[in-house]
Order: structure tokens, then C-alpha cells, then sequence
């Protein structure tokens, strides 16, 4: 076989395995029996914690909401809840493929592309995620009075900036399905708990410089951190001069350090991945069911 | 393809590690010790042997499921470690006695998704599983939910995702364990079809039934502690033993008397014994007939009577206790009193 025609293999069994996983991820996403556990789950859970920030904001700065800090609070928060979505949606699959549907040995040892198939798992996700983001921002404009100037929004950075960050948020997903392949108990969603734990360290919910300084780097080295600061620059100008952090940085720096940081995330999320579904496979856990 | 062998191995081993509980202790458990096998395309093949003898494994390693601790293997000219790229899309596997599948996804819509990760275009998907799905007896159920199926008839879908992507090597794993005999006949018999429907194909199956191995294959492997014991066709095997004399004597209780009483005598080679209740079955292998009347002293002197005694063919079972010393059902009972 000629490398011209390994390479066209490869690349339909790409898009073959994206396609399908994205569509079984789809059918298992929508299989809401209930409509009604639907709506809790996408529309009343996000609205739920969302107000509970509000709340506590309210009470903390007596009621402050012409500050740039709401803004700042109420969009990080709401795309936050992409990380959860995205990361989870991914590194579940391993969990859900070879506990619940015993079907993980079966698609590895077909002719799938792995790794793309599981962030094709994720699609589904995304997009259950994007409703429950679209609905928090929206109420938080119709209600709460969230400052977003549409005149002033730069649209197109803000979509380039989106699409970058949910590609980052799958290699990230991706490396936490390699760690979930070599876990055999399964502990619940390992993808939920991370990002759980990076909530804090993201500036999602306050400036990085709250933090105390020795857990400053860590948000530093989080894509996550810039690309939350990007989005809601992009919608909420004025948010950029209010905080000390990021504010000597201009957009175009933000998205450069965005890229660069995706691009070293995905080369470590190539390399864990790899190296786990090595092991994996070297001990047998590929179909290793954990029985409880 | 000019390869000679569809499927081939060399001193292929399998350690696996075991931690043992709280203990820090690691033990290591030899599941398949310097297997070296030669299937040929066209030839349906079979491994024969007890629960934990290592086909599983074998069949794992062959599939790139799990890595080799040691040795090669390749399967359609592809080695299943380095080339695993190239192995799977000539490859498909089912293990029988389990029930895997999209609860939530009719039972089109699972082999159809297969059938997509193969790149089988649609059209032509779909027509080949209403075909199999005919041929097993699920032509009815191609719109049912996969979940509510009983664990039978989702074997039966499984084995259909087997056949659905024409493999030019299928690895069918115990295909009709916990399947009714009449539904076990029906996969056996489509096996054989399938496999003489085109040279190209190759289908190695693992199985500890008898007859199964007997029946349905070419060649037969028998595996026992992760070691191919004896490989060649059933009759060969049988052949064997054909100098043997092979004796089936059913006792009334036999008063404490046990194998380890028998093999003791003179020309005799192996016994197996079966406990019954109120009277026991006793299997000889002896050198020659003559042996026999030795046997029918021992138990008229323990006061044990006779109540059959017949002379048989060979089987394949004879040739498994013949190389091992033990029936498999005796291996796996005293597996289970382990347990
Ligand atoms: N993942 C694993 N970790 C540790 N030991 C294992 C693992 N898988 C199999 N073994 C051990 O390896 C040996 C061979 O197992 P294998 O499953 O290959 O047997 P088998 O011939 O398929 O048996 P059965 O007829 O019961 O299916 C057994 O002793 C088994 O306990
Ligand atoms: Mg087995």
C-alpha cells in the first residue's frame, strides 16, 4: 500500500468514525424519555446555579450590578459550562461504551480512528451544552440586565474564539479519557470532578488575582483562563479595563497566547493518549468490565 | 494477498499481573505459554479446551485488543501489534454469553452503525443485515429496541455484526454459549455455510464443546493451561487412539473406589470418572482390551456391581483426557471448588 492511499484510509476512517460517533452520541443524548427531565437537566440546572451566583453577588456587593464585575461573573460562569459539557462528554464514553454497553472492544478493533471517535461522543454535548449556555445568557440579558452592547460586540472573534476554546476543551476531554481508560473502577464522570476542580482556577467566577499567589501559575497555564477573558471581551467590552490580571493584554494577544496553549494542549492530549491506550491495551483493559 | 497463513503465531505468550488484594503483592498468571499455530486461509478452525485454558486471550491478542507479552502473531500477513492498522478492517470478533449493544438503538440501527465504523455504505448495509437477520431468525425484530431482546436473541444480533462486514478473518468466541440447541445448530450450520461460500475466508472458533469442535471444524487446537496441546483435524486426533481400547463401565456406588484405584493397573492409561447419583460412570483408556477384566476384579472385589459396560469409538473428549490426564469437566469443577 502506497503512503498516498494510507493517508486516504486514514482520513475517511476519520471522518467515518467522527460522523458515527456523533450520531450514537446524539441518539443516546436525546433519548429523553421525559421531556421533563430534559428541561431540568438543560434548562433548570444551568438557571438554577446561575442564580445562586446572582444571588450571592447581590447579597456580597449589596446589590452592585451596574459593576463591570456582574458581567464578568454571570458570562464566565455560563460558558463554563461548556468545560463540564465537553470534557465530560468525551472522556464518559470510555466509562459508558465498555461498563454499560460492553461495546468499547468492539469498536477499538474496528477499522475506527479512536480518539476521534470519542470526541465525536462528545458532539452531543456540545450541543445539549450550547442550549443550556445560549438559555443562561439569554435569560441573564432579558433579566438581570447583563450589559451586552450588540453594536459593540466583535462577532467574528468571538465565534473564531469559541471554536478554538471547544477544540481545546476536547483534547483536554481526550486526555482525561486516556487516564479513564487505564482507571478500572469507574469513579463516576472523572471529566465532572476536573472540571469541578479548574472552576476555581479559571477565572471563571473571579479575577486569578483572588487567588492565593502560589495557585496564581496554575490558572495562568489554563487555556481555559484566556479564552473565558476572550469571549466575554468580545461581548462585553469594558469588562477588559476593569481587572487587573489580563488587562495589559490586548485581544490579539489573548487569542495568540489561546492558539498557542490549544496547540500545546492537543500535542500533550495526542501524546497521553497514546501513550495510555498503549497500556491499556499491554494490560488488558480495554474490555476490562469492573462488575459494580 | 499471497500470504499462506490467515492467521499465524510464534512462540506467542501471555503474562497477565495480579494484585492481590490490599497486599501489595503482585503475582503473575501464565495465560498462554509459546503458542505456535498455522491456519491456513479457507480452513475454519477451533480451540478446544477448558474454562481459564487461554482462548479468550488468544483470541483478544488476535483481534489487537490486548498486547503479547511475548512472540508474534499476525493475521492476514499483518503483525497484530505493529500493523494493527492494517489488521482490523480485515477482521471482525463476537464473544457468545454476553450481551453488548445500544439498549436504546433498534436492532438495525446497531448493525448499521457498525456497518458505518467499516465504511459499508448504507444501501448495501442495510441489505446484508436484513439477509443475516433472516438466516438467524430476527428478520421480525429489525425495528425492536436492541434492550428489549432477550440475552439470546442479542447473541444472535452480535453474531449478525460479526458476519456483517465480510471479514476475511472472523473470531467467534464460545458463538453459542447460553444459546437453545436448536439456535446453536442454526450458527453452526451458517458458519459452515458462510465459509464455503468464498475460499477467501477464514474463521477461527473457540469452544468447549465437544461436538462443536468435532462437528463443525477442520482442524482443532486443544488448549489446555495456556498451551496448544495437540493440533490437527478431529479424525486425526481420534486416530490417536484408535490402538486404544476405550471402555464405559456404569457401577452402583462405587464404595470409595476412585480413578487413583484404576491407574494403578497395568495398561491402563487414563481414567476419568463421573460421580453419580447412587452409581457412578468410570471411563478407561487401556492399552488393550484385555485390560479390562483386571478393572471388573478391582470393583467385584470392593463389592461394587456392574450395571453396564460398553466399548467405544473415540472421541475428541478421549483425546483431551488422553493428552491432559483429566476430563474438562473434572478441570472445571475443581476450578469451581476452588472458586
Ligand atoms: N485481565 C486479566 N487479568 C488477569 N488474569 C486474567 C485476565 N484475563 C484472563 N486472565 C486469566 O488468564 C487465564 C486465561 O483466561 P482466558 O479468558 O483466556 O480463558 P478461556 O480459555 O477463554 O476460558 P473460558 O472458557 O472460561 O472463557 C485464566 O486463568 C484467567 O483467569
Ligand atoms: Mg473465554
Amino acid at each position: 500500500m502506497n503512503s498516498k492511499s494510507a493517508i486516504s484510509n486514514l482520513n475517511s476512517s476519520v471522518w467515518r468514525s467522527f460522523r458515527t460517533a456523533a450520531w450514537l452520541g446524539w441518539q443516546i443524548e436525546s433519548n429523553w424519555t421525559d421531556p421533563f427531565l430534559f428541561a431540568v437537566y438543560s434548562i433548570i440546572k444551568p438557571l438554577a446555579s446561575a442564580m445562586i451566583l446572582v444571588v450571592m453577588y447581590g447579597v456580597i456587593t449589596h446589590g452592585d450590578f451596574a459593576s463591570p464585575l456582574f458581567p464578568y461573573i454571570y458570562l464566565g460562569n455560563a460558558f463554563y459550562i461548556y468545560v463540564g459539557a465537553v470534557m465530560t462528554g468525551i472522556s464518559w464514553a470510555v466509562v459508558d461504551d465498555r461498563e454499560h454497553y460492553k461495546t468499547l472492544k468492539y469498536i477499538y478493533t474496528a477499522p475506527t480512528h479512536f480518539p476521534t471517535y470519542l470526541c465525536g461522543r462528545g458532539v452531543a454535548r456540545f450541543l445539549t451544552g450550547t442550549f443550556s449556555v445560549v438559555i443562561t445568557i439569554v435569560c441573564g440579558i432579558l433579566f438581570l440586565h447583563v450589559p451586552i452592547d450588540f453594536a459593540a460586540m466583535d462577532v467574528p472573534l468571538f465565534v473564531v474564539a469559541l471554536l478554538i476554546g471547544v477544540l481545546m476543551l476536547a483534547m483536554m476531554g481526550l486526555l482525561l479519557a486516556g487516564v479513564t481508560l487505564l482507571t478500572v473502577h469507574h469513579y463516576g464522570a472523572v471529566g465532572e470532578a476536573v472540571a469541578g476542580a479548574l472552576y476555581l482556577f479559571s477565572g471563571a467566577i473571579f479575577p486569578l488575582d483572588v487567588l492565593p499567589a502560589f495557585l496564581r501559575p496554575l490558572g495562568f497555564l489554563m487555556p481555559i483562563t484566556y479564552w473565558l477573558e476572550l469571549l466575554r471581551r468580545t461581548l462585553v467590552g469594558s469588562v477588559a479595563q476593569a481587572f487587573p490580571t489580563l488587562a495589559g493584554l490586548s485581544n490579539a494577544q489573548l487569542f495568540a497566547i489561546l492558539l498557542g496553549l490549544t496547540a500545546l494542549f492537543t500535542a500533550l492530549a495526542a501524546i497521553v493518549f497514546r501513550w495510555c491506550e498503549l497500556r491499556a491495551r499491554e494490560r488488558g483493559l480495554l474490555d476490562r468490565v469492573s462488575n459494580y | 494477498m499471497s500470504q499462506q497463513f490467515s492467521i499465524e503465531t510464534q512462540d506467542l505468550g501471555r503474562v497477565y499481573k495480579i494484585r492481590e488484594g490490599k497486599k501489595k503483592s503482585v503475582k503473575t498468571l501464565v495465560a498462554l505459554h509459546d503458542v505456535n499455530l498455522q491456519v491456513p486461509r479457507g480452513e475454519l478452525f477451533g480451540l478446544l479446551g477448558p474454562n481459564g485454558a487461554g482462548k479468550t486471550t488468544l483470541i483478544k491478542i488476535l483481534t489487537t485488543l490486548l498486547a503479547p507479552s511475548s512472540g508474534w502473531a499476525r493475521v492476514s500477513g499483518y503483525d497484530v501489534v505493529r500493523e494493527a492498522a492494517q489488521v482490523r478492517p480485515r477482521i471482525n470478533m463476537v464473544s457468545g454469553g454476553e450481551s453488548s449493544g445500544y439498549g436504546l438503538l433498534t436492532v438495525r440501527e446497531n448493525l448499521w452503525m457498525f456497518a458505518q465504523f467499516y465504511g459499508i455504505p448504507s444501501a448495501e448495509a442495510n441489505r446484508r443485515i436484513r439477509e443475516l437477520l433472516q438466516v438467524v431468525g430476527l428478520a421480525d425484530r429489525l425495528n425492536t429496541k436492541s434492550s428489549d431482546l432477550s440475552t439470546g436473541l442479542r447473541q444472535k444480533m452480535n453474531i449478525v455484526r460479526g458476519f456483517l462486514t465480510d471479514p476475511q478473518v472472523l473470531f467467534l468466541d464460545e458463538p453459542t454459549l447460553g444459546l437453545d440447541v436448536g439456535a446453536s445448530r442454526d450458527v453452526r450450520a451458517f458458519i459452515r455455510r458462510w465459509i464455503e461460500q468464498e475460499r477467501a475466508r477464514t474463521v477461527l472458533l473457540t469452544t468447549h464443546y465437544m461436538i462443536e469442535a468435532d462437528e463443525l471444524c477442520d482442524r482443532v487446537a486443544i488448549i489446555n493451561q495456556g498451551r496448544v496441546l495437540a493440533c490437527d483435524s478431529p479424525a486425526n486426533l481420534k486416530r490417536r487412539l484408535q490402538r486404544e481400547a476405550i471402555f464405559q463401565i456404569e457401577t452402583s456406588s462405587p464404595n470409595g473406589l476412585s480413578a487413583r484405584d484404576f491407574e494403578a493397573l497395568p495398561g491402563v492409561r487414563q481414567v476419568a470418572h463421573h460421580p453419580g447419583d447412587g452409581k457412578a460412570t468410570f471411563e478407561f483408556i487401556l492399552d488393550a482390551e484385555e485390560v479390562v477384566g483386571a478393572i471388573i476384579n478391582t470393583m467385584t472385589t470392593k463389592g461394587v456391581r456392574l450395571l453396564n459396560l460398553s466399548k467405544r469409538e473415540p472421541t475428541l473428549e478421549d483425546v483431551f483426557v488422553d493428552l491432559v490426564g483429566r476430563s474438562m469437566e473434572e478441570i472445571e469443577s475443581a476450578d469451581k471448588e476452588m472458586a
